[in-house]
């Protein structure tokens, strides 16, 4: 399977995105250069700065220095727009694993070092801009990748124990066991999606704290993601049921644990693994709509979906168009995890349909 | 064979609807309080004195201390009746407030998804045909980034584009001269011309994956030994492959109706918040947040009986294009 | 013989594949000819490129398969059809494989049926949609024209109520009557040249006599040339006036079919004939055996077995009747004795075989095992953990060893999983005892630590023979255990099971739809017809002098493959008492 997998390039460089993208979720604490909640007045929509590298000498000489220019921000008086400009005599320099304000690594212990800081801790640079508070967007969207990211995952994960123990029971077992779990399925395969997600989000209280909410969330998208993971796994289980190795391992005299774990379900986890991988996407689509429409998660949690809640207004988006940029981390990881998923697919069951 | 099976499938349906609509009611009974909790508290906030005897009356009135049963039985006979009930947001009846609203969703997801057949139909028959051409690659990776885009993301870039490079407002359903006009011919005219912004930004992704359906269907039925033969008799490809395997194809295409179609009328809720359409979803997201509870469950029981509606088509049409299913 | 004129020319045919390992050649450098009136059989085992030889002669070939270079000499002037004409002739691999000129050629004057008739057909037109098609394709008629003959051809072809069931679906039709329609639509415009695909592969062989004796009456009325590819001698002996050999895309040997028959010239064709003629008798081995080491006791009694399938067409208001797959059977097998049960598809008798290991739940009836410690038990009776000692001494060859190894085990694991489960071996002595399986069924131990698909088709099935006897067992029962297999390897897979039985002590219960294999192995044969068995005996008697009029009807259907025995036997068909 690997090596059918190796040969999809884009399934191979889907992966690395999406490793990449786990990887800053994991160690978000030290590649965000700031603290995301930390708002400043001077930086209200500062627009985003350009790395440069190269910097002159008063001699004439130049040095390997990553910088960007400074920016001053100015209040026409007449119509009170803010508007920034650069100013190339005065730079912020920036340095690799740099000192910045101490924060709880995982909650746990503290770290000073970052990927990414000012040589002078009291200089900020905003990479890709700041929001209406001044917060700088580089490091929120680093945050919000710890979020989006996870709630994709541990969403998943509770859909797939529900999809593949329905699925299981159902086309092992067959019978009416099968009818009811398929009736089920195709009751949920009916119901809208989207205002059934509203109506549970919004049932949900308002005061709850965020790591319940975060839980919440997960829950009621992983209630919408399981019938596909069950459809892939009962009709495995149906075909696999009938294929004489199974008939076979009965009758080799082993035991019915032992047929499903040994026997079937090796048969089924790359399937399995190929429907995880083509289902996070759709995790993550679902969450950032949510909290786009303030019913998903809700501030001081950061997720994709909360940052682009700012970006709703034409107007705002027309004066900060950087804002779109947690957009483009959606769509990034979203294209990943499809061209993984899609390698996957295609790896685990060359001969497969694309059911849908 | 057929009406028999027409029958059995209009019969199915019902155990379904009253499924959704139970579904609907414990949704819109979930959040926690009732309308008269969040009123005293609106009330409250305002500084206005809580008359507790007023809100008892109203809680009387609307059955709001009665068991979950009796309410739903309440509500149920009088949907069926055409009586959704009352919105306490905007003290009128639903009724009043959600036809023509959900008449323009239902609009615009049939619109999508006519657009969406007329696009991925001949283009997934072309990437199949020509499998691994540029073309193919070139539809393949466009229908990835469309698979990949939420429809909100794109509808943001619209408008961002319109606004900013062309000083064009994109959102809307009407022109401001017709938004409040009765309906006539040239208010038609003019909501065709504003249709298609939402049509597209809903279709791109259902589009997208329906080029992949097609695409894989077609290519399993290409090599089927039924087209050996056709071609065996002396058939032109081109006949052949629209007799043949086209024709199979079209079973799951068919069979789209029933999921694609609810998916767009639902998807369609957020597009229309963004673009601020004068549709079922802006309507149904402030009742949501409002708790609003009879219009916010009128919508949400209309959508499912239009999910359920869509299922019903597509059993229907597929028992009409291949015999095997109406004889099983 | 004077040689009839020739119709088709097929002169150093080369059709490539085009692969990732660059192209390969399916048909390399064949030529022959096929001549007005007569049948030229194409023989050979699978992947021999029979196939692809024939559809490249229509330039039919599925990409990326292309000719690569030859000539196909179409000589319409000299078919049935075309005589009226003037002399010409077409180079039909000349021409492009989309033109209306190749088109013109197809259906027209070479028509072509398939193995599969279900997959060949579209399930979703009427037959009379697609005969009719063929009609209007070649000649300007009108549609009720077009049907009218339709139902013309579909009584040629001996379908009952033609005017009725040519509304009907494929799928509505039985197997025979499928390819009947095929055959229909090939003759729409009364071809030249008939390209017959494994046209009877896919039937029961009762079926097959009818398709193949209708085959040959058409051709008669006809003039018909026909092209029929088969890999069955038994079929070439029934039908060939000329037999064409083909092996790895070459073709190996040609002539008429009484010298190939009886001559044959090149080592493969005498391989071929060798041990298909070695079948249908039975094997010396086995009768030496049994007259020093005659069948002892009873080991299994089957009583009355019954097994019931409810067909759930999900449907609450009709109660379906049950199909009886298995009805009130009663066998016995005793200790060194090989009994075979013979019955088409849909006759039970795999369901039987399942039923007596309980695979399946049955209906009634009894299954009485005795097993090495003496006690008789009702296997019927026993749950799943009871049955796992009776299980030990009953095991099951399944009839396609590739779904029957699980892919994703090594053959180690495949063969030692029994032993393993039954905790009677690990380790170190679970491997030296696997690699003696292996030894036994003449693999070599470096099989071990390889998966199931690096072996060809045989091995596989030596594979699951080893897993068989690992629990040194008393009873196998073999599921159709050589029919996924070339007919040279079949004889191999057969001695081997005999040379274990010497060794072992086995007894065989031996499930097959080919009389020729059982009249090899078996000593005693059972004869199933829809759940039933209707005849039992000793084999050589019931095959030479059967009683009930189904065996008759079934042995007289068997093609035997001796060209001179053509016509001699008088075919009768069985039509079940009402």
């Amino acid at each position: 399977m690997w090596i059918a997998f190796r040969r999809h390039r884009l399934a191979v460089f889907g992966l690395i995105v999406v490793g990449l993208l786990y990887f800053i979720a994991a160690f978000a604490e030290l590649l965000a250069p700031f603290d995301p909640d930390a708002s400043s007045a001077r930086a209200v929509n500062h627009p985003p700065q350009i790395v440069r590298f190269i910097k002159t000498t008063p001699d004439g000489g130049w040095t390997f220095q990553p910088h960007v220019y400074a920016m001053a921000q100015k209040r026409d008086p007449i119509t009170l727009a803010t508007t920034f400009t650069s100013d190339p005599s005065k730079t912020v320099d920036i340095e690799f694993f740099g000192k910045g304000a101490p924060v709880r690594m995982w909650g746990t212990f503290e770290v000073e070092r970052r990927l990414i800081a000012p040589k002078k801790s009291d200089e900020r640079f905003y990479l890709i801009g700041a929001d209406r508070l001044g917060r700088d967007m580089l490091s929120r969207i680093i945050y919000g990748t710890r979020i989006s990211m996870s709630i994709g995952l541990v969403g998943v994960l509770m859909s797939l124990v529900l999809g593949v123990f329905l699925g299981g029971i159902s086309g092992y077992f067959g019978g009416w066991i099968d009818a009811s779990v398929q009736r089920i399925v195709e009751f949920k395969l009916a119901m809208p999606t989207i205002p059934i997600w509203l109506g549970l989000s919004a049932a949900l209280p308002q005061d709850w704290p965020p790591t319940w909410r975060y839980f919440a969330i997960t829950v009621i998208l992983s209630l919408i993601g399981w019938t596909e993971l069950a459809r892939v796994v009962r009709g495995r289980f149906l075909a696999l049921r009938t294929e004489d190795f199974v008939t076979a391992a009965r009758l080799d005299g082993c035991s019915q644990m032992r047929v499903i774990f040994r026997h079937m379900l090796p048969s089924m986890v790359s399937h399995i693994i190929a429907s995880v991988s083509l289902a996070i996407p759709m995790m993550i689509i679902a969450e950032t709509s949510l909290s786009f429409l303030g019913l998903g998660l809700l501030p001081p949690t950061i997720s994709w979906g909360v940052l682009l809640k700012e970006a709703q207004n034409v107007r705002t988006i027309a004066e900060a168009p950087w804002l779109f940029s947690p957009g483009v981390a959606v769509c990034i990881a979203v294209l990943a995890l499809n061209f993984l998923g899609d390698g996957l697919r295609d790896a685990a069951d060359p001969y497969a349909q694309e059911g849908r | 064979m057929l009406l028999v099976y027409v029958l059995k499938r209009l019969f199915w349906s019902i155990p379904f609807l009253f499924a959704v609509s139970l579904v609907a009611f414990a949704l819109i009974q979930a959040p926690p309080g009732d309308f008269v909790t969040s009123l005293a508290a609106t009330l409250a906030a305002s500084g206005d004195v809580v008359d507790q005897a007023r809100l008892d009356a109203l809680r009387e009135r609307y059955g709001l201390n009665e068991s979950f049963l009796v309410q739903y039985w309440r509500w149920i006979s009088g949907v069926l009746r055409g009586d959704f009930g009352q919105s306490f947001e905007w003290s009128q009846p639903v009724s009043d407030l959600i036809w023509e609203r959900m008449g323009l969703s239902v609009a615009m997801a049939a619109a999508t998804l006519l657009f969406t057949w007329a696009v991925a139909f001949p283009i997934g028959i072309y990437s199949a045909v020509r499998k691994y051409s540029i073309g193919d690659y070139v539809i393949s990776a466009i229908g990835f980034i469309g698979l990949s885009i939420p429809n909100f993301l794109l509808g943001l870039v619209l408008m961002y584009v319109s606004v900013v490079w062309f000083s064009h407002d994109a959102s809307g359903l009407f022109s401001e001269q017709y938004q409040q006009a009765p309906w006539s011919w040239d208010k038609f005219v003019d909501l065709c011309k504003h249709i298609w912004v939402p049509v597209i930004i809903l279709g791109t992704s259902a589009t997208a994956s329906l080029i992949r359906i097609m695409r894989a269907n077609l290519l399993d039925e290409l090599h089927k030994p039924y087209v050996t033969t056709a071609r065996a008799k002396g058939l032109s490809e081109w006949k052949l492959l629209v007799k043949y395997p086209v024709r199979l194809a079209l079973n799951p295409f068919v069979s789209t109706i029933g999921w694609a179609f609810p998916q767009l009328v639902s998807g369609s809720v957020i597009i229309s918040y963004v673009l601020s359409l004068p549709t079922a979803g802006p309507l149904l997201l402030q009742a949501l947040l409002a708790q609003d509870m009879y219009l916010a469950g009128a919508f949400i029981l209309l959508l499912c009986c239009l999910s359920v509606v869509g299922m019903l088509v597509s059993d229907i049409l597929l028992a009409l294009i291949d015999p095997r299913i109406r004889y099983r | 013989m004077s040689a009839a004129p020739p119709v088709i020319e097929v002169k150093n045919l080369v059709t490539e594949f085009a692969t990732r390992h660059g192209p390969f050649r399916a048909v390399d450098d064949v030529s022959f000819t096929l001549r007005r009136g007569k049948t030229l059989c194409l023989v050979g085992e699978s992947g021999s490129g029979k196939s692809v030889t024939a559809r490249s002669i229509l330039q039919i070939v599925d990409p990326p398969g292309d000719i690569k270079s030859g000539k196909v000499l179409l000589h319409r002037h000299n078919t049935a059809r075309g005589r009226q004409s003037g002399e010409s002739v077409i180079d039909l691999a000349a021409l492009n494989k989309r033109s209306s000129a190749i088109r013109a050629v197809r259906g027209r004057d070479i028509a072509m049926i398939f193995q599969e008739p279900m997959s060949s057909l579209s399930p979703v037109h009427t037959i009379g949609d697609q005969i009719g098609e063929a009609i209007r394709l070649h000649e300007n008629v009108s549609k009720k024209e077009a049907l009218n003959r339709a139902i013309e051809l579909l009584r040629k072809v001996e379908i009952p109520n033609a005017d009725k069931t040519i509304h009907r679906y494929p799928f509505e039709y039985s197997g025979g009557m499928r390819q009947r329609a095929m055959i229909a639509m090939a003759l729409a415009c009364n071809p030249g040249v008939l390209i017959a695909d494994e046209p009877t592969t896919a039937l029961d062989v009762t079926t097959q006599a009818e398709i193949l004796t209708l085959i040959r009456k058409l051709q008669d009325d006809n003039g018909m040339s026909v092209l029929f590819i088969t890999h069955d001698m038994g079929v070439v002996a029934e039908v060939a006036d000329e037999v064409a050999v083909m092996r790895y895309g070459k073709l190996v040997e040609q002539g008429d079919t009484l010298p190939i028959f009886e001559e044959p010239q090149h080592e493969y064709t005498k391989m071929l004939l060798g041990s298909v003629k070695q079948l249908d008798r039975p094997s010396t081995r086995r009768l030496a055996r049994r007259a020093s080491n005659p069948p002892g006791d009873v080991l299994l009694s089957v009583d009355a077995l019954r097994k019931e399938f409810h067909i759930d067409r999900g449907s609450f208001f009709r109660k379906t009747a049950p199909l009886v797959a298995v009805n009130d059977v009663s066998l016995q097998l005793r200790s060194g004795e090989n009994l075979g049960i013979v019955g088409e598809s849909g006759s039970g008798k795999s369901t039987l075989g399942r039923a007596i290991l309980r695979v399946y739940d049955t209906n009634g009836g009894s299954v009485n095992y005795t097993g090495k410690d003496g006690v008789t038990r009702d296997l019927v009776t026993l749950d799943e953990n009871q049955l796992k000692s009776a299980r030990r001494e009953l095991r099951m060859v399944f009839q396609d060893p590739m779904s029957s190894l699980n892919p994703r085990m090594t053959v180690a694991q495949l063969i030692g999983e029994p032993m393993l489960v039954n905790g009677m071996l690990q380790g170190r002595a679970l491997n030296d005892r696997v690699a003696e399986l292996l030894q036994m069924v003449g693999l070599p131990a470096s099989a071990m630590e390889r998966y199931p698909h690096a072996f060809s088709g045989g091995q596989r099935q030596r594979i699951g023979i080893a897993r068989a006897i690992a629990l040194d067992p008393r009873i196998i029962i073999a599921d159709e255990a050589t029919s996924a297999l070339d007919v040279s390897i079949r004889t191999q897979v057969l001695d081997l099971l005999l040379d274990l039985q010497e060794r072992l002590d086995l007894s065989f219960i031996f499930i097959s739809h080919d009389i020729a294999v059982i009249r090899y192995f078996c000593d005693r044969i059972a004869v199933m017809y829809r759940g039933r068995i209707v005849e039992e005996g000793p084999t050589e008697e019931v095959c030479n002098t059967p009683k009930h009029a189904y065996t008759q009807a079934l042995l007289s259907a068997v093609p035997h493959p001796d060209p001179r025995m053509r016509g001699t036997r008088v075919r009768t068909r069985y039509r079940e008492p009402a």
